[in-house]
């Protein structure tokens, strides 16, 4: 079966010309990096500020081309720089942002919000529009009520909610979701979890999920792919990756990552305790 | 799957506009006199004692009516033909009232598209369009305003072209730093994933969160405007007498600043007020909108 | 005697819809060398209790207390000198957003200096000696060349050094961290975890970290207080919260973490403290 998304061999390189006390440089922002997607999987990817998780995000989301090498969307070969983009390419695959607070027009009402891709794409008439607007509204778990009010009545969580059923508003084949739970808190990041999880499951959607926290990856995903300036690291399955790190970068992000469990404990304070009876 | 409910507690847009807006007392104030001037324009013919350009024969430069000379006819005294004076500054209010909105609706309609096409579309377009903008700031404006009036011929409506024509720039400039600034945020991003054209992202996404800045400078430029066109008819290039337009009643009395200071008191004075009253609104304007900003 | 003690801490604001009060009731003690952390979610009030104590609030607040004690000293009705003279001294801060927190016209060098002519009162050779000690017992590579950089010029990592090198200058008896390794990628989190660490057990500091972030809790606090909505919900030593918590809320927070996710689905706070808005 044709996977939902094939990248092979992916390149991103801006060019920032010299100034007057500058010299001109070129950034490499995505340097190679190859990986393959199936229908109803979730692949994640992981790094740091800087390693081009997010370039490669714009980059699979259509937002901005490549600089080299091929994407496949639905075995069908996409070369926005070409022209590729027709808007039936454009529906196949949307975007989830990070912060919650930036990704919905303040000016707008959210129920405009959600039927504005349909607007745009389709020619379904007012009333349907509004019809379809309000089930995905209170598939994501949200009332009624709320379809006439604007974003900043709501929470971060529930923002992140309603982008989701934006992005979902166009039947996509992919979901692209840019470190969606980070700017919310434990609490409201379980049920946005939880979420996608019930989504992924109902609609049978594909996930490419960008995140920096590891405990979320390892309940997310089916295939992990490490990132390091531009490059992929690691990848493999989520198994493959969290049980046996290859590389020496991925072991590193492991041993940072802070543990909250009660064994980490009880040796932090037997090792203070060894060397408070030391000194 | 859980159901969520929102802060009941939200006040209306309004409630809260006024909130912001009224912790600025001298805004409030300015908001009340600009009422009571709107309020003189609407029922001009209804509120002035007589025909603002009808001469009385016999009845120049009388002082004001609570002076020696003066008749109780005219509570603030006649001009140097014979028309009453307060009727004159009450039928003035309509005109500063109307070229203030004229002025300023037509610079900002045009200096707003201008702002968003170069602040959009960057490059060339942009570059152009800022450097036609510099040349016409680097003109005192009341010096511009004079030569396209001489070019157009004197009158109110050509003065008026005049004005707003020197006062775009300052729209274009907000405009355009507004939309750079917003065009680069997420939600724009996002209409554009969802495949929205360049007409519709320009126009129904940016332009809508850029209106804060610009409706507080559409607020200074109606002022401009009324100290704009207060300066030509001065000058003799702006309403024609005998238009009962504050400045043109300044320059009929010119000459009599010393023999009869009241003819050029009053008319300054209205002008001074209004003027004010307005820019101090627009203050309070600004503070209400930008906490609004910053809260989202 | 506790080196920070607070009784009853209430902080109201005044907004548009009403006064809103963001601390209700909170109290709390630190030890000279012990290091507490308060966790919580947003808007429980967690850095609101701190800047509190520490007079950095905006005059819309309200401040109210039975009992605001450091080191000996009555930080309520304090007059606005006399605070002067304790924090950044006996009393020091560090926030979220290392680069923000720095001024951005000035070098680094001269932010640190500023510290230490106000505060110690040294004299210009003395003052550049102490900053490039200071640089180095942080860790910050090249400190002499370093001191002439502008907080543009370095990474987020950098500038949070910088900011606990200003924050331990005078070296102060307790130090506030208010989420400092949230704006910073996890393998830079660690280090200045460690840092942050090291130097308290060398200087015996009270620590107070604030944070949301349950695994920061577990790697460095010896007692923990949980804050929800202004209140706090539970209070104890750090084995004891994370092996038996008394609380139905930090108990929902545990499971609500992902590492600790038994089946399909995490479980929600709402499901476990019914308390919770959701």
């Amino acid at each position: 079966m044709t996977p939902v998304l094939e990248a092979k061999n992916i390149v991103r390189n801006y060019y920032l010309p010299g100034g007057l006390f500058k010299k001109e440089r070129t950034v490499h922002a995505v340097k190679g990096v190859s990986f393959t997607v199936e229908q109803g999987k979730t692949l994640a990817i992981v790094g740091e500020s800087g390693c081009g998780k997010s370039t490669l995000a714009r980059i699979v989301t259509m937002i901005d081309p490549a600089s080299g090498g091929d994407l496949f969307i639905d075995g069908k070969k996409v070369d926005i720089a070409a022209g590729d983009l027709t808007p039936e390419i454009r529906r196949k695959v949307q975007i989830v942002f990070q912060n919650p607070y930036g990704s919905l027009n303040p000016r707008k009402k959210i129920g405009d919000i959600l039927m504005e891709p349909l607007i745009i794409n389709t020619d379904t008439p007012a009333a349907e529009r509004r019809e379809l607007a309000m089930v995905m509204l209170k598939k994501v778990g949200l009332q009624e009520v709320h379809f006439n009010r604007y974003p900043h009545m709501f929470s971060g969580g529930q923002r992140q909610r309603i982008a989701i059923a934006r992005a979902l508003m166009l039947k996509p084949r992919l979901l692209v979701l840019d470190e969606p739970v980070s700017a919310l808190d434990l609490s409201v990041q379980a049920q946005v979890l939880n979420l996608l999880a019930d989504l992924q499951d109902e609609l049978n959607l594909t996930y490419v999920f960008i995140s920096h926290d590891l405990s979320v990856v390892r309940y997310m995903a089916d295939d992990v792919m490490v990132m390091y300036f531009g490059e992929a690291v690691e990848y493999g399955t989520r198994d493959q990756v969290f049980n046996d790190p290859q590389h020496s970068y991925t072991k590193t992000l492991f041993a940072a990552t802070p543990r909250a469990d009660v064994e980490t404990i009880r040796a932090r304070i037997a090792r203070k305790n060894a060397t408070l009876a030391a000194s | 799957m859980s159901v969520i409910t929102t802060k009941s507690t939200q006040p209306s847009g309004l409630s809260e506009f006024w909130y912001y807006f009224s912790r600025n007392k001298g805004a409030v104030v300015g908001f009340g006199v600009f009422l009571l001037v709107l309020l003189m324009a609407i029922f001009a013919p209804l509120i002035a004692p007589h025909n603002p350009i009808l001469p009385y024969e016999g009845m120049q430069r009388l002082p004001p009516a609570w002076s020696e000379k003066g008749n109780p006819m005219f509570l603030l005294g006649t001009d140097a033909v014979g028309r009453d004076m307060l009727s004159r500054l009450i039928y003035g209010t309509r005109f500063s009232l109307f070229i203030g909105l004229v002025v300023a609706s037509l610079s900002a309609v045009a200096g707003v598209l201008l702002g968003v096409v170069a602040g959009y579309f960057r490059g060339r377009v942009d570059t152009f369009i800022m450097r036609v903008m510099d040349i016409i700031l680097a003109f005192p404006s009341l010096l511009l305003a004079l030569v396209l009036v001489a070019v157009l011929g004197p009158g109110l409506v050509n003065a008026m072209i005049a004005i707003s024509i020197v006062n775009q720039p300052h729209f274009v400039r907000l405009t355009r730093a507004a939309v750079i600034s917003e065009r680069e945020k997420e939600y724009v991003v996002a209409s554009r994933v969802a495949g929205a054209g360049t007409f519709r992202l320009m126009f129904k996404t940016i332009l809508p969160n850029c209106l804060a800045p610009l409706i507080v400078q559409a607020t200074l430029a109606f002022s401009a405007a009324i100290l704009d066109a207060a300066a030509l008819g001065f000058l003799g290039q702006g309403a024609q007498p005998p238009t009962p337009e504050w400045g043109t009643m300044l320059a009929d009395s010119r000459e009599f600043l010393q023999s009869n200071p009241w003819l050029v008191t009053f008319p300054g004075l209205c002008i001074l007020i209004t003027v004010l009253a307005i820019n101090l609104m627009g203050d309070g304007l600004r503070d209400a909108l930008d906490p609004k900003l910053k809260r989202s | 005697m506790a080196l920070l003690e607070i009784e009853n801490l209430v902080v109201e604001f005044q907004t548009s819809t009403g006064p809103f009060r963001a601390v209700d009731g909170v109290s709390l003690k630190v030890d000279a060398g012990e290091v507490l952390a308060i966790v919580g979610e947003s808007g429980s009030g967690k850095s609101v209790s701190m800047l509190a104590a520490m007079g950095l609030l905006p005059w819309t607040a309200k401040v109210t207390a039975d009992k605001m004690v450091f080191d000996g000293r009555n930080l309520l009705g304090m007059s606005a000198s006399e605070r002067r003279k304790i924090i950044g001294k006996d009393m020091s801060m560090i926030f979220q957003e290392p680069i923000a927190s720095l001024n951005p016209c000035f070098t680094v060098g001269f932010q640190i200096e500023e510290v230490l002519r106000i505060h110690l009162g040294l004299d210009k050779a003395a003052r550049r000696q102490r900053a490039i000690e200071l640089f180095e017992a942080v860790g910050i590579p090249n400190p002499a060349e370093r001191l002439s950089h502008f907080p543009h010029q370095m990474s987020g990592g950098q500038c949070q050094r910088v900011m606990i090198a200003i924050a331990i200058a005078c070296n102060p008896k307790l130090l506030i961290a208010d989420e400092p390794t949230t704006a910073l990628d996890v393998t830079i989190q660690k280090q200045i975890l460690d840092l942050l660490m090291r130097l308290q057990t060398e200087h015996r500091m009270g620590l107070i970290m604030i944070t949301h972030n349950m695994g920061v809790v577990a790697e460095t606090a010896d007692r923990v207080i949980v804050q929800y909505k202004g209140r706090k919900m539970e209070e104890a030593d750090v084995l004891s919260l994370f092996e038996s918590p008394k609380s139905d809320y930090t108990r929902a927070l545990l499971a609500a973490l992902p590492e600790n996710a038994t089946g399909d689905r995490l479980p929600t706070i709402g499901e476990i403290f019914k308390g919770a808005a959701q």
